[in-house]
């Protein structure tokens, strides 16, 4: 758990004193990613790096598991705390096991629980160890020298990690992969970590809340789903964009408005029953077909079923597309729009079939959140 | 050929007049280090304690080597060092200070930002950082320091034959003294090599204590 209380820095310039962080005052629940979003100069990293005194607080309090940090000797109190940083600054003079260990040895670790230390960390990082600890930094590419500059904030296990863009100088796909890593990781460690971006779709995918700041100012602090259905002020809107509704949709997996109802029909079935099911089943133009291991194996369309006659085995076309349970939304909105089509099928881990998503469930999914805000919205003005 | 015979003719005594000229120069360069890297490191804490130091050190390499000689006569006389092994050294000493000092204040302020702010945020202390981090990488630029005051200095001692230091001066000196070309261009010659050949050495040198991880670095800058 961290907690800031009415956390202020004021710095002296010689054009006056500039306000960078304002009585920031916000708590992130232990187990959860805080994503700090803003324009530059918001004060986010200011905010960040106070939490461990890179930037000395002028005034308020930063709470760690319940304990005040303020009487903490400053060294101590960054030993335990995870740091990353952009720029990942491995240091260059130190193999990748000597960076890797120094916060472990530091606190004076024994060389035995070290080294067995750095194993775990590159198998938790799916880097070779023995390819790996005896190189230098130099030899590593960027999105490899980023996972080491991780495994080194994690090495002392410690409860809390600050994160300062830590994937902002990475290519776009390496990001991607690198970010799912991360969450992955994150799930088995349940780190309490503070997290500054300014890329809304990272903040989006990364964060159980972000705190948007403005001007030194934290604006709202909310759910991604609360913060894009509910941005506060034209700020907030702005900043999220004029396509915050469709960014939802990578917030919603399959699983969770999949209809466990689909009509199917077998290849050894007739046309006949085919045309039937669809009628059953309310289907306008077509009607699943699955193997025997309830796998998709094809589509029997409507027309045919109506004017041809045989079994679904000779006459269906292939299916276009079919999406897992773990799937978000936005995967399947762009299936849908690639295939021209308003349903797709569900598979699970052993790919079959397990029920359909429509795109009005889609929509009235989303929104759902949208009416019931509505509907508090006109119940608060009555009042 | 006159020149070679007599160098041969005269081996023993150029071997020895170059170890002592080394010895000078090694014992003036290291206690320059001793002093000029400490020094280095202290002011990268305060920018204007920097400035006047590095400017301080260069007034002193202004200092024709000849005159700095002829101050430190009277003033060495009332320790009775007026001339000889102890003036040549810390003439030789003074004249190292500003490579080595101004190369340590470069290389550990030119660290790179990222890598200090790293350090410090995984809870390094000034000092650990100092050992760990900013002085292994600034070991190469550090060495280069050394080299550039080797080298100069060994310029210097040659001229320090002339208050009875000793050294390759020695040939020189004596060979304008006594109209003789042969010394004074062995001397030369053997100061010039000793020069190209000890900056060669250091160079190696300077790699073998370049942290590995680095060589990339180092070989393209």
């Amino acid at each position: 758990m961290i907690r800031l209380d009415s956390l202020t820095k004021v710095f002296d310039t010689p054009k006056g004193a500039v306000v960078a962080a304002d009585h920031i005052s916000m708590e992130v629940p232990a187990g959860e990613i805080c994503i700090l979003l803003g324009p530059s100069g918001c004060g986010k990293t200011t905010t960040l790096k106070m939490i461990n005194r890179i930037v000395r607080p002028t005034s308020g309090k930063v709470f760690i598991n319940g304990d005040d940090t303020t009487g903490m000797d400053t060294q101590t109190l960054r030993r335990n705390i995870g740091y990353v940083i952009q720029q990942i600054g491995l240091f260059p003079n130190m193999t990748i096991e000597e960076n890797i260990t120094v916060v472990p040895r530091l606190l004076g670790w024994d060389k035995a629980r070290y080294r067995e230390r750095a194993r775990e960390l590159m198998a938790m990082i799916a880097l070779e160890p023995d390819a790996f600890l005896k190189r230098y930094p130099s030899e590593l590419s960027g999105g490899q020298q980023q996972r080491i500059g991780v495994a080194r904030a994690l090495a002392a296990d410690p409860p809390v990690m600050l994160m300062d863009e830590p994937f902002g100088a990475i290519d776009p796909i390496n990001r991607a992969v690198i970010q799912d890593e991360f969450l992955k990781m994150q799930q088995a460690l349940n780190k309490t970590i503070m997290f500054v971006s300014h890329d809304i779709d990272e903040a989006i995918k990364m964060g159980d809340r972000i705190a948007i700041f403005r001007e030194g100012r934290l604006v709202q602090y909310d759910t991604p789903d609360d913060l894009l259905t509910a941005p506060k002020d034209a700020f907030v809107e702005s900043f999220l964009g004029e396509d915050r509704a469709l960014k939802r949709l990578n917030l919603v997996k399959v699983r969770e408005i999949v209809s466990d109802e689909i009509g199917s029909v077998t290849p050894s079935d007739t046309l006949e029953t085919a045309l039937a099911r669809i009628d059953d089943f309310g289907y306008s133009n077509a009607i699943l077909m699955v193997n025997d291991k309830r796998q998709p194996a094809g589509i029997v369309s409507r027309s045919v079923a109506r004017t041809t006659k045989g079994y679904c085995r000779d006459h269906f076309q292939s299916v276009p597309a079919a999406v897992h349970l773990d799937d978000d939304l936005r995967k399947v909105a762009s299936l849908m729009f690639a295939h021209d089509i308003t349903w797709l099928p569900c598979v699970d881990d052993d790919g079959r079939v397990c029920g359909q998503i429509t795109q009005r469930a889609i929509t009235s999914h989303l929104g759902s959140r949208y009416r019931a805000r509505q509907a508090a919205d006109a119940t608060a003005a009555k009042e | 050929m006159e020149l070679i015979q007599y160098a041969f003719d005269n081996i023993d005594l150029l071997a020895s007049r170059t170890l002592e000229h080394i010895a000078l120069v090694g014992v003036a360069v290291g206690l320059a280090t001793l002093t000029g890297v400490p020094i280095g490191i202290a002011i990268t804490r305060n920018e204007r304690l920097a400035r006047s130091v590095l400017y301080a050190a260069s007034i002193i390499i202004t200092i024709p080597s000849i005159a700095l000689f002829g101050i430190m006569i009277p003033i060495l006389s009332l320790i009775g060092h007026g001339i000889g092994y102890v003036p040549a050294v810390i003439a030789v000493l003074l004249y190292s200070q500003l490579p080595i000092i101004r190369n340590t204040y470069t290389a550990i302020n030119n660290v790179n930002p990222a890598l200090r702010e790293a350090a410090r945020g995984i809870g390094m202390s000034p000092n650990q950082r100092l050992r760990m981090v900013e002085i292994p990488l600034a070991v190469p630029v550090i060495m280069a320091g050394v080299r550039t005051a080797v080298v100069l200095n060994i310029g210097v001692m040659a001229i320090a034959a002339y208050i009875g230091a000793g050294g390759l001066g020695t040939f020189i000196s004596r060979g304008i003294s006594q109209s003789d070309p042969r010394q004074l261009i062995v001397g030369a010659v053997a100061v010039s090599l000793l020069a190209i050949i000890v900056d060669y050495s250091l160079l190696a040198l300077q790699k073998r204590l370049t942290p590995k991880g680095m060589e990339r670095a180092a070989s393209t800058a």
